[in-house]
């Protein structure tokens, strides 16, 4: 099969994230959409390593993969500090801060 | 097979080394050490290890190398100077971050709640500010030094990481300071998806994931044209955000307002200088011969940013987010650095930086002292005739919105002045026309400021001065000194910069 499809489909899954970010309100649900548009990138960086038959895209993927868990144990915990603060996890409701 | 061990040069990665060693220990410390040592240890080892890696950047301030980790890193004159500035900055940040005061005694309590104040009463007050500070710093020194798109990325979030957390430390406002962790986060994890989208396309463009492979590419041409604007694009966004530019500034006046001030000000400070280092690297050296794609966007970004920063600042009633948004202003100016691209462009932002972020930390040190009962006054209507009841602290404020504004005899004159001859010598005339008008705006906020301060009768509210500690003073006057110096007699600045800003590919 084409490789290019792959980059449609890791376009389609960036954008998917990204319209997730914009448009959902839970920050649970955000966050979720933020991991798809990283391994958007990572499905991206592999495929890119396919067609320009370089590995230096793979082991990107795998340097991706432990910043994302990184990131995860940050953000949970920033995530649910917050819910139990505000028994709520709605971006919404975060709106102490004048606009 | 056969493997080769990798061959590191542990004296050029020595700076960022003995940081993260620091915070290693700095975690342990945290965790056995007793309640009543712990403060004063953790502030020795941070300010220990920060000093230590700033003497051992003066140590490589001659070499030029790009092997120091076998291709990754690269040390050359701006990447001295640029981590040079970080590191100093840095340690005046932490004089303010040693104010326990600021912090909240056990972030994983309820706000309110019975454990909190326990934590309080007891004095169990709990120090990770100080590991996630040596952290960022790590992060920050390795950001401009990064030679390919992983370390570029891991750089980025080993100093933004960090910084989250840090912005929801507050002891007092603590929903607000949550919610300005929340806010920072899902916007920076969003920014660095963009950025890691934009490094898959530049490494989709040029097959290599290096800078000079990147630059072969572009120099070469051949490749697929869209990869690489598609690529540019994205990767800017992410460098874009960490900046603050316009239309990527909505976290910095909520974040700037809601994160403990001393963080604010390392924040502020530091992140600007590692952000722009690493911007001017990519653009110098990758993305020169790619001129025609992105000049035309950065001008556009640089513009709305300086007016909009200038414009909005006016109307703001807070300290802390009228310098979120003066920052954005000069996060406009400092653009301008970039579309310059010519040597003169590297030294006036380099000079630009380290004088901007040592006045920011400055700024903000004032912003800590200034207080009621309940904790810090940010609301500038308080602020009226601080000058007649604390005349050092409010001409110390003074100085340092001057030197933003760019009035000469401080640094910010000789900053400004620099990166808009750099600019217009470099043909970016429109950008130039639009930051002297933008300061002209500008300068107009900060002397409203300085008026309410001096000359306006003082409202007897409880709003008073602490006096500053020790650590704080040693703040205060370092950042005035050196703004005051780099103003008068920037000379000998001028041309250590100079002798060493050339980037090597």
């Amino acid at each position: 099969m084409d490789a290019a499809n792959y980059l449609y489909l890791s376009v389609l899954l960036f954008t998917i994230g990204a319209v997730g970010v914009v448009v959902r309100r839970n920050a649970i649900v955000v966050f979720m959409c933020i991991e798809l548009m990283l391994n958007a990138a990572n499905l991206a960086f592999v495929t890119f390593s396919r067609i320009n038959g370089d590995l230096n895209g793979q082991v990107v993927a795998f340097f991706t993969m432990v910043v994302a868990a990184c990131e995860v144990v940050v953000g949970l915990a920033i995530i649910v500090t917050i819910y139990r603060s505000r028994r709520s996890a709605s971006v919404d409701d975060a709106s102490l801060l004048k606009r | 097979m056969e493997f080769s061990a990798p061959v590191l040069n542990y004296t050029l990665l020595s700076p960022m080394l003995i940081l993260l060693g620091g915070a290693l220990i700095g975690v342990l410390v945290e965790a056995f050490m007793s309640k009543a040592l712990r403060p004063i240890t953790q502030l020795s080892v941070t300010l220990g290890s920060l000093v230590l890696a700033l003497f051992q950047v003066w140590k490589i301030r001659n070499e030029q190398s790009t092997g120091a980790a076998m291709g990754s890193v690269v040390i050359d004159g701006p990447a001295v100077l640029l981590q040079a500035s970080i590191l100093i900055i840095s340690i005046i940040s932490v004089f303010l971050i040693a104010d326990t005061e600021q912090f909240t005694a056990l972030a994983a309590s309820l706000p309110g709640s019975e454990e909190e104040r326990h934590a309080l009463q007891t004095g169990n007050q709990v120090t990770e500010v100080y590991p996630l500070t040596l952290f960022a710093v790590a992060g920050m020194l390795l950001f401009p030094v990064s030679n390919d798109l992983i370390t570029l990325f891991v750089a980025l979030e080993m100093l933004s990481l960090p910084l989250y957390l840090m912005a929801g430390l507050s002891r007092r406002r603590r929903l607000a300071s949550q919610e300005s962790a929340l806010k920072y986060f899902l916007l920076g994890a969003f920014s660095s998806a963009f950025f890691l989208f934009g490094a898959a396309f530049l490494y989709g463009y040029s097959a290599s994931i290096t800078f000079a492979g990147i630059r072969n590419a572009v120099v070469g041409g051949g490749g697929n044209d869209v990869f690489l604007l598609i690529g540019i694009a994205f990767l800017s966004v992410g460098l874009l955000f960490k900046v603050g530019a316009v239309p990527f500034h909505a976290w910095s006046p909520d974040v700037y307002q809601g994160a403990p001030t001393p963080v604010t000000a390392f924040m502020a400070a530091a992140t600007k200088v590692a952000a722009f280092g690493a911007m001017l690297r990519i653009y110098y050296t990758s993305f020169a011969n790619a001129q025609w794609s992105w000049t035309p966007m950065l001008t556009i970004i640089a513009i709305i940013t300086m007016v909009f920063g200038s414009l909005v600042a006016i109307a703001q009633r807070d300290v802390k987010r009228m310098l979120a948004y003066s920052s954005i202003a000069h996060a406009g100016f400092l653009l301008t650095g970039v579309i310059a691209l010519n040597k003169p462009g590297l030294e006036a932002s380099i000079f630009y930086l380290f004088a901007y972020g040592v006045a920011t930390v400055g700024g903000f040190a004032i912003v800590t002292l200034v207080r009621d009962s309940a904790g810090e006054v940010t609301d500038l209507n308080r602020w009226k005739g601080l000058g007649k009841r604390s005349p050092w602290v409010a001409t110390a404020f003074a100085g340092f919105l001057l030197s933003f504004a760019g009035i000469p005899l401080t640094s910010g004159f000789i900053g400004k002045f620099s990166i808009f001859s750099a600019a217009y010598e470099s043909g970016a005339k429109s950008v130039v026309i639009a930051g002297v008008l933008s300061s002209v705006i500008a300068a107009f906020f900060y002397i409203r400021v300085i008026v309410l301060m001096f000359f306006t009768d003082p409202v007897e509210d409880g709003t008073g001065v602490e006096i500053p500690s020790s650590l704080t003073s040693i703040t205060v006057i370092f950042s005035i000194i050196v703004t005051i110096a780099l103003g008068v007699y920037p000379a000998p600045v001028l041309n250590f910069i100079s002798t060493l800003a050339t980037f090597i590919r």
